[in-house]
Parts: C-alpha cells; sequence; structure tokens
C-alpha cells in the first residue's frame, strides 16, 4: 500500500482503488497521479478505481487529471474508472465545460469492480 | 455578520486549497444549498488559480452581504499580476496563454451570480465573484 497524502492506493485483484480524501492542491493531485500510474505499472493491473465520494469539489485541474489518468491507463492496458461523483460536482462539471469524455463513471466501487474483471465476478 | 470578511492571501498552490476551504464555511455559513456551494467554490478555485499562476499572488476576501434569506458570499480576487491583454478573448471557453484547458475564467462566469473582472498593466486583476444561498 501506498499513500498520497492521506488518500491510500491499494490494489485488489488487479484493480488499483484509491478514495481520495478531500482537497487536495494541485501538487497533491499530480502526486497522486504519478502514485497511481507507477502502482498501475507495478501491479500490470487491469483498471484503475478512483473514488470521489469525499470530494466537494472537482475543479478544471483535478477534473484534468482524472481525464489524463484515464488516458495513461488506457495506454496501458488498464481501464479507469470514477465513482462516487456527488451530484452538485457533475452539474458544475459540465456548466465548466468539462464533460470528461473519455473517462467511465460508475455508481460506487463495487461496480466499477465488476466492470473491470467482466465475466469473471458473477452478479449475485 | 454582515461586516465579518475573511481574507486569504495567494502565494502558493495549498493557499487555493485554504480559498476553497474559507469560501466553502462562509457558504454554508449563510445556510447555501449543495449545489450552489460547490458551483460558487469551484468558481473561487478556478480564480484563485489564475492568481497564483498568472498573477504573481495576490489576495481574495469573502464577506456576507444582505439580510437574512436574501444573503449572499461575495468573494473579491486581487493580483498582482501583468493584467489581462484582450478580455473578450480570456473569458472565451478554451482560451489560454499557459497549460489549462482555457475554461477557468469562463467557466468561473458561469458557475456565479455575478461576475466583474477589472484588469490594468498597473493594477493587476480583481475578479469580483457573487453567490445567494439559494
Amino acid at each position: 500500500m501506498s499513500t498520497s497524502g492521506s488518500s491510500p492506493i491499494v490494489t485488489i485483484m488487479g484493480c488499483v482503488i484509491v478514495a481520495i480524501r478531500d482537497d487536495l492542491d494541485d501538487r497533491e493531485v499530480l502526486m497522486l497521479q504519478d502514485q497511481l500510474v507507477e502502482e498501475v505499472a507495478r501491479v500490470k493491473a487491469r483498471g484503475v478505481i478512483i473514488d470521489i465520494a469525499s470530494l466537494e469539489i472537482v475543479d478544471t485541474f483535478a477534473g484534468r487529471m482524472l481525464g489524463s489518468m484515464a488516458q495513461m491507463a488506457h495506454m496501458m492496458n488498464a481501464r479507469t474508472i470514477v465513482v462516487g461523483m456527488r451530484p452538485a460536482v457533475a452539474m458544475t462539471l459540465v456548466e465548466l465545460g468539462m464533460t470528461l469524455d473519455g473517462v467511465e463513471t460508475a455508481l460506487n466501487a463495487d461496480r466499477a469492480m465488476s466492470l473491470i474483471l467482466g465475466r469473471r465476478i458473477k452478479p449475485s | 455578520m454582515t461586516d465579518e470578511s475573511w481574507t486569504v492571501a495567494l502565494v502558493r498552490q495549498s493557499d487555493v486549497a485554504f480559498a476553497r476551504q474559507v469560501a466553502m464555511k462562509a457558504m454554508t455559513a449563510i445556510g447555501a444549498s449543495a449545489i450552489k456551494k460547490t458551483k460558487f467554490v469551484t468558481a473561487v478555485s478556478e480564480i484563485a488559480r489564475n492568481a497564483v499562476i498568472y498573477g504573481h499572488g495576490g489576495a481574495i476576501t469573502f464577506r456576507v452581504v444582505g439580510i437574512g434569506l436574501h444573503r449572499s458570499v461575495v468573494g473579491e480576487c486581487t493580483d498582482r499580476g501583468p493584467g489581462i491583454a484582450d478580455m473578450q478573448l480570456a473569458l472565451k471557453d478554451g482560451y489560454t496563454t499557459g497549460s489549462g484547458l482555457g475554461l477557468g475564467l469562463s467557466g468561473a462566469r458561469r458557475l456565479v451570480d455575478r461576475f466583474d473582472i477589472i484588469s490594468s498593466a498597473e493594477s493587476g486583476t480583481t475578479v469580483t465573484l457573487e453567490s445567494a444561498a439559494r
């Protein structure tokens, strides 16, 4: 397990999972991105799950990080899924003009895991 | 309450995060809705970041205006930068002189109830953002 600030990064069944703690400054956002990319390479991950449920705001900087994370992971053959986006955050991102094209989303980490692992997990 | 104000110096990146926290506190103080809070704090984040990156630093001051249900938060951000040469261009989606997305200034304008910007080469740039509670 590694950490960025107090956001722990864990890998479960080839999925790199991070729950971003609230209020990262820009430097911490970039550090987290670096750590995620390194972890994806280290464990040869199939997917990255970024839980942003505790984020009250996602501005253009954090939004861009989510987008580039998805692109980088894609080039390393891993899928990135953002989970837990608050409704107010979604509305704000759209008004900002950031639609996060190319970033997959899911309701929660459970669903994201099933998406990444595909049919290997049977729905209960 | 009405004459209370909070000022955050904007010098380094971590100050932008602090400005967001203070903006959130001010919006919470007037009983703002979740969506209003998120929009205002996001706008503050964009404007405060601009002041740090392009404006050679500055400060943002928040105060609560109005009474009762008609209260709103006003944020005034001033920087020490070179000013904005072409304001119309700067407010266009996708225009940037730096490495960003060019959505910060134009996006911030859409997120608040009132957005004023004054800029000159001598006195830098001042952005005023206002958001009501509802």
